[in-house]
């Protein structure tokens, strides 16, 4: 019994080592946003936290942060209305309305191809078309990229929401009168609604982080996101720490809150693509 | 013939807007969205592979070339090298993760009371910015300020080590971060694994008095076997992709050595801006990893019909 609760003592004590592991970056990062370059160029542990950094990315002369991040919510919120919309229809008709397993088959590998397929491959057709149809450097071309992204995301979420509702709710809306639009609608939709959300919000976290892409088919601040910006900070000359930490912070805010929401439906959708134990 | 072309007019007709049409209609949008952005991109890719493509004051000039980019394949120096690092890359990323993520499963599947807080906090690396996470360990590889750095000189050692600017330990350092980012993804997968054993099959193997190492070694593991193996290969394919990090931590240098298949074909796009070339490229690259996720495929459909 004794050498039983010491055994939990260093399971979990090693466990603790694991969580600092990985909060440490983030803590580090935080630490870093707040410090004045002085402090930052003496590595002191002790110095007096300053929201300097924060100020100057968001109004300063040499930074742009305001306008990354406006692209960065315009481009993740449209990736998650546009997924949320044509996902959770795909995946009604596919889950739901009695098509051959070739069909469902195929659709389901082609999707698991487009999660596989290094993005590289789709850097160069998007150019030139996003070139060729005037929308490069906006977040259009983002939004568009992105779409096909999260797309197998949305479907397969979706798919395992839709295959937990019972059959029964649709059969009685549709004997009552309904099309099976309005059922689809009226009596699905709100009954799946949590995991509609989980899923807009996890397209929309996928969408925030997503850099290939965003920095592809941008150039400038009209069409930047915010992770494009942050590697700038790595290019220049003379990085400014203070503020590359600030806005990595911001990065990742997005990530933290998603954290403290609801986790089980998060966990399915980052293993898309895996067997289910 | 008439008869059957009529009912078969009636049929599209009934498809299109009869009762049951919601069927169709609902899952257009998504196959328009696939074709267009994934069938056509690689139609795209096949005619640009084989043309000189330049951009002549804002108009795109296409010069058909044939199979000249094979030429070019031949004549570049990278291509091998960035193959090379890939490979090491992925391979030490893979084996790295799993030993680590299978054993963070075993051991939080232990855990009761604390389990919720490792659980959430595990997650956090695969969801924040990947670009950022690279800036966060710039920071902290730095040779002139970093974290590393200074407790080291604090710690009276002479010539700290350079890190990403080593050329000897950029992969290194590279791989190091690819494992604080990615052990949660297989640690997911085999926890999910581990919690679906049934626990009789554990209470069985404690009764006859096999210890908890043991029992990792003959009841879990085997159990997990394919499990794992599928895993190994699906981090495998998604560890193919890897660019961002990269690109912030040592954009693919000093010179060559963290150099892998995306960042030098993003370098052929963006630097030499050879499109032409890098569409060739990119469509190696997806026939390379289309073999790869059959492969893949056909593992997890085995393995899945042996669970059961």
């Amino acid at each position: 019994m004794n050498q039983k609760t010491v055994s939990k003592a260093l399971l979990n004590a090693a466990l603790l080592v694991v969580v600092f592991i990985i909060l440490f970056p983030v803590f580090y990062i935080v630490q870093t946003s707040l410090k004045s370059t002085a402090d930052i160029y003496s590595g002191t542990f002790f110095f007096e936290a300053k929201t300097r950094n924060y100020e100057e990315i968001f109004t300063g002369s040499r930074s742009n942060f305001a306008e990354l991040t406006r692209n960065s919510l315009v481009v993740s919120s449209a990736v998650a209305v546009i997924c949320g919309v044509i996902g959770s229809l795909a995946a009604y008709s596919i889950s739901r309305l009695n098509w051959s397993r070739w069909v469902t088959g195929g659709i389901l590998v082609w999707l698991l191809f487009i999660n596989m397929m290094p993005p590289i491959v789709f850097v160069t057709p998007y150019y030139l078309w996003a070139r060729g149809a005037g929308i490069y450097d906006t977040p259009l071309a983002v939004i568009m990229a992105h779409m096909v992204l999260n797309m197998p995301l949305a479907v397969i979420m979706m798919m395992n929401f839709f295959a937990e509702v019972p059959k029964e709710l649709e059969e009685a809306a549709v004997i009552d009168g309904c099309t099976l639009w309005q059922a689809f609608r009226m009596v699905i939709i709100p009954i799946v609604r949590p995991g509609l959300a989980a899923m807009a919000v996890l397209v929309f976290v996928f969408s925030w982080k997503e850099f290939l892409f965003a920095l592809s088919l941008t150039t400038t601040s009209a069409g930047r996101t915010i992770p494009v910006g942050i590697a700038n900070f790595v290019q220049e000359f003379n990085i400014r720490y203070g503020e590359m930490a600030a806005g990595s912070f911001v990065a990742m805010i997005p990530a933290l809150i998603l954290v403290l929401l609801a986790q089980r439906h998060i966990i399915k959708g980052l293993t898309v693509g895996a067997i289910k134990g | 013939m008439t008869q059957l072309s009529l009912s078969d007019s009636r049929d599209l007709r009934t498809m299109l807007f009869g009762q049951g049409s919601f069927k169709y209609w609902a899952l257009v949008p998504l196959l328009v969205v696939l074709t267009v952005f994934t069938v056509l991109p690689i139609i795209q890719l096949l005619q640009m592979s084989v043309s000189e493509l330049e951009f002549v004051e804002g108009e795109l000039v296409s010069e058909f070339i044939g199979l000249r980019q094979l030429d070019n394949l031949a004549k570049d120096p990278i291509v091998g090298i960035a193959l090379k690092n890939t490979l090491v890359f992925v391979v030490a990323v893979v084996i790295i993760e799993t030993v680590a993520g299978f054993t963070l499963a075993v051991a939080i599947s232990r855990t009761k009371t604390l389990s919720i807080l490792y659980r959430s906090v595990v997650i956090i690396p695969l969801l924040i910015p990947p670009v950022a996470i690279g800036t966060t360990w710039s920071l902290i590889y730095d040779f002139n300020y970093g974290l590393i750095t200074t407790i080291l000189i604090e710690l009276g050692v002479q010539n700290p080590p350079l890190w990403t600017a080593d050329p000897d330990l950029a992969l290194i350092s590279v791989i190091i971060v690819d494992v604080w980012h990615w052990t949660s993804f297989l640690f997911l997968i085999m926890l999910a694994g581990i919690e679906s054993i049934p626990p009789s099959l554990l209470e069985a193997a404690r009764v006859d008095g096999a210890n908890e190492f043991r029992m990792i070694r003959h009841v879990i593991l085997p159990i997990m076997a394919p499990t794992i193996l599928v895993a190994m290969l699906l981090r495998t394919i998604l560890a193919f992709k890897v660019f961002d990090q990269i690109f912030v931590l040592t954009s693919g240098g000093p010179g060559t050595a963290t150099q892998v298949i995306s960042m030098h074909i993003y370098k052929v796009f963006s630097e030499q801006f050879r499109l032409g070339y890098a569409a060739f490229l990119s469509l190696l690259v997806a026939a390379f990893m289309t073999i790869f996720v059959v492969f893949y495929l056909w593992a997890s459909r085995v393995v899945r019909r042996r669970l059961g």
